[in-house]
Formats: C-alpha cells, structure tokens, sequence
C-alpha cells in the first residue's frame, strides 16, 4: 500500500517535474542565444545591407497592420471609456484616459503583437527554411558567420523600430479616439485634444518606447531562435514558426506586466 | 592532406561515426560510397567544422581542423550542396559571386559580376541566367550554379555531396564530367559522397566505403571490381543479400 502510494507520488513529481526542466532548460537555450546575438553584434563585421532590409521589412512593411489595429482599439477604448465612465458622471476622462491607456499599455503591447505576429513568424519561416535546405551550412562554407549575416540586422532593427512603430500606434490609437469622440460622443474638437495632451506626461510615452524596444528584441530573438533551431522539413518549419510566434507573444505580455511593475509602481 | 583518425559522432542514441580513419592525399578526388543514412554527409560536415566530432582528430595539413582559424581555414574550401543551397532571395550571379563580394579582398560589384558570369559559363550556362532567381531554374541548372559558386573563388579543396541526385542519367554524366574537368583543372582536392556508381566512376582516383561508421575498404577505383571485399561488392552489384542489412 505504501509503496503503491510512494509509486504514484513520484509519478505524480515526474509529470510535474519533466515539462517544468524541459522548460528551464529551453529559457536557458535562448538565453545564451541571445548573449550570443548581443556578443556577435559588438564584434565586426557588420552587415549595413541586410540591416537596411530588415529595417524596411520589419517597420515599414508592418506599418500598416499597425495602424489599423491602433485605429480600432482608440476608437474601441474612447466608447468604453465614456459608456463606463458615465456611470459616475466621468465622461469628460475620455480623452486622458484613451491618451494614457495607448501611451503606457495599448499600443507597446497591441503593437508588440501585431509585431509578433507578422515579423517573428516571418522570420521563423525565412530561416527555419534556409536550415532545412543548408542554406546556413552554405553561408558557413562561404566564410560567413550565420549569426552576424542572419540574426543580428534582424535583432538590432527590431529594436530599433518597434518604439518607431510603438510611437505611431500611440498617435493613431489617440487620433481613433479623438475621431470617435468628436463624430460620436459629441466631444469638441479643440476641448478633447487639449484634454489629451495636458494630462499626458512624457514618461507616460517613454515608458512605452521602452516597452517598444524590449519587444522588438524578444519578436527578432524568438523568430531567429526558433527558425535557426527548426527541424527538417516543411513541418519542421511550421513547428518553428508557431513556436516562435506563441513564445514571442508570451513573453511580451510577460516582460509587459515586469516593465510596468518596474516603471509605475515605485 | 586531410587526415581523419578515429572520428566519432553520435545524435542522442544513434552511433553514425564509429571511428572513422581515412587519409585524403593533396589533388587526389576521393569518393565515399555508402548506403543512405550511413553518415556520408556528416563526416563532411565534420570535416568543414559544421558538426564537432564526439572523438578522434581530423587536419588538414597537419593543422587540426577545430583550432584553425575559421575565415582562413574556409576560404580554402568550396562546397556542392546536395539541393544546392542556392540564396533564394539572391540573383544567380550574386549566389555566384557571394564570397567574392565579402571580406577584406571583396571585388568591386561589376568585377564579381564579370568572374561570377565566366565561372557560370565555366559550367555551361548563359550570361542570360546570370540575372534569374534560383527559383527560375531547372534541377540540373541549380546543381550547376552550386558548382559555380564552389568555384568560383579558387577553392583549394572542394566537397561534393550526392551531386547527381535528382537529375536524370544525361544530366548526372554532364555534372559528372564538369566536376571531374574542373578538379583537374584546378588541381583540387576533391571529397565526394554518393551512392551512384556512375558518379564513382566518373569522379574518382580513390573511393572509401562507409558502413555501420567506419570505413570498410579504401583503394584507387581501379581496384572496385577486383577487390573481395564482401561490402563492397554487395554495394558495386546492389545485392540485395550480403553482410549489408537491405533494411536499415
């Protein structure tokens, strides 16, 4: 009896222990992973065009998934905002609280997403391809290091351009709610915009850039990591890409709720 | 020289290299035949540094292939991937002219264009298919384009892996014969892998049989018909009886 009990105790720890050291040890993978983007990136050579490529595919391109999901979610929160607030006569908040709302966590995590979404799927799936058909074994054959050519302009100009692309989401999402309120919520013009820029603080901004440039560089890392590590074959690739976007996006929304513990709570 | 003593590489449970020893003289063409799944193309991997041996010692010159200095150590070597591994998102010309272009000794565009566009001619295509994409081009037309790209900075030491797969018989005996042309022409030391007796023919001074991770019989192709070597006879003749398991 007791040993049958012992049995399934240690059953139960290994069920619970296999899936929590399967886990450590992958956070420990990309984490080396990423010392080792940071490593080659302050080492030479560095690659101006593929950096310029990615700038323009990963900002650019992605501008306009961006904008629209920002001009949604302005005009979104501008309704909620006042059905909610006029249950205690708080309807004039909507412009500072649609501005605060997109600066601080709108439009750095909804913007990370959408970033995710695109830019580290399509990461995964261009490298993870290049893996399986010794596209990267050929770029070490031709003296280049993989690492330098593939993975740093990608990382660095994700970094670079989501607090770009954070900013933009930020006007766009707070133009939304001025449209909505000005066409909708009988606002007036000139009253709502001096709302939303006198109650909004730089740091209310900043603080969203910031967020911006961490996500940009867990997006590019997630896609490199999971495409330079993706197993053979077409479904090895599709294992690449949907890992790579579900643990961009987790670790967005996770390293979202630290930043804004760090940032507002002190 | 390369020089292989004892190599050994495993993946997980899977022993693919066993000991492997095998000596490959300067501007000799050196073919290993094996069956599929026999470690072929790992033992080149493992000679290039993109797999790092479990055990045993592989040099080049005397030099130990992981302690060389990796951007002078490659420059040494050119490469024919099996699927050619041509940059899809790159012109020909430029999959071509790729490490011309790189480095402290990069050419200047229209010069890499210039040799990347001789060396396509080397291989028997147009300066027309200089400006396609990869995509663009038939089986045999991209096998030819790796071969370029192999070449196409004077390589001292060039790898061939399973070069004639996928192509049909004409195909395979033009490739056969531009790889053999050019490694005399150049002077190369060659390492082939494949398993198409036509290619060995065709290709070799020497060929080494590659089976259960070690090599089982080395000798100048001169001598693959004679020797009583049982695997290497069941291979040659592809018996499906003999001391090789036709189920692996």
């Amino acid at each position: 009896m007791i040993r049958t009990t012992a049995a399934a105790l240690t059953a139960l720890l290994a069920r619970i222990g296999r899936p929590v050291l399967t886990s450590l040890a992958a956070l420990g993978r990309i984490a080396l992973f990423a010392a080792a983007v940071i490593r080659h990136l302050l080492q030479p050579p560095f690659y101006w065009r593929e950096f310029g490529q990615s700038l323009l595919h990963i900002g650019w391109f992605t501008l306009p998934v961006v904008g629209l999901t920002a001009l949604f979610t302005g005009g979104a929160l501008a309704l909620q905002i006042y059905s909610g607030g006029a249950r205690f006569n708080a309807e004039a908040v909507v412009p500072s609280i649609v501005a605060i709302g997109m600066a601080r966590e709108l439009g750095p995590v909804l913007g990370g997403l959408m970033v995710a979404a695109r830019v580290a799927s399509s990461i995964a799936a261009e490298i993870g391809t290049m893996k399986v058909t010794e596209q990267i074994d050929a770029l070490v054959t031709l003296s280049t290091n993989p690492m330098k050519y593939l993975v740093v302009p990608r990382v660095l100009a994700a970094t670079l351009t989501v607090p770009v692309l954070v900013a933009v989401c930020d006007s766009i999402g707070i133009a939304g709610g001025w449209l909505v309120g000005i066409t909708r919520l009988e606002f007036n013009s000139a009253t709502y915009l001096a709302n939303t820029v006198d109650f909004l603080e730089f740091w209310d901004i900043g603080s969203g850039l910031v967020k911006g440039a961490v996500f940009g560089f867990i997006v590019a890392l997630m896609g490199c990591y999971f495409g330079m590590n993706s197993q053979r074959g077409s479904q090895g690739v599709a294992s690449a890409t949907k890992s790579a976007v579900v643990a961009a996006s987790m670790l967005i929304l996770a390293a979202n709720y630290v930043l804004t513990g760090l940032f507002f709570t002190s | 020289m390369i020089e292989l003593v004892g190599v050994s590489k495993s993946f997980g449970a899977n022993h693919v290299l066993r000991g492997v020893d095998l000596v490959i003289p300067r501007a000799q063409s050196m073919v290993v035949i094996g069956g599929s799944g026999t470690g072929k193309s790992v033992l080149l991997k493992s000679i290039l540094g993109l797999v790092r041996p479990d055990g045993g010692r592989i040099t080049l010159d005397g030099e130990d292939v992981l302690r060389a200095e990796r951007d002078a150590f490659l420059a040494r070597f050119g490469m024919l991937f099996q699927g050619g591994a041509l940059f899809d998102s790159f012109r020909v010309w430029e999959n071509v002219a790729f490490r011309l272009m790189r480095g402290p000794a990069a050419l200047p565009k229209p010069r890499a264009r210039e040799v990347a566009i001789e060396k396509l001619r080397r291989v028997g295509l147009k300066p027309e298919v200089a400006d396609l994409y990869p995509a663009e081009l038939s089986g045999g037309m991209q096998k030819r384009v790796g071969l370029a790209r192999a070449i196409a900075a004077g390589p001292e030491i060039i790898f061939f892996d399973e070069p004639t797969t996928g192509l049909d018989p004409i195909m395979a005996g033009v490739i056969n014969d531009l790889i053999r042309e050019i490694v005399v022409e150049i002077g190369a030391t060659a390492i082939t892998i494949t398993h198409d007796m036509a290619s060995v023919r065709a290709i070799a001074d020497r060929v080494a049989m590659l089976h259960d991770g070690v090599i089982k019989w080395t000798g100048p192709v001169a001598d693959l018909d004679s020797t009583p070597d049982p695997y290497v006879q069941q291979f040659i003749h592809g018996r499906a009886t003999g001391p090789i398991a036709a189920v692996r």
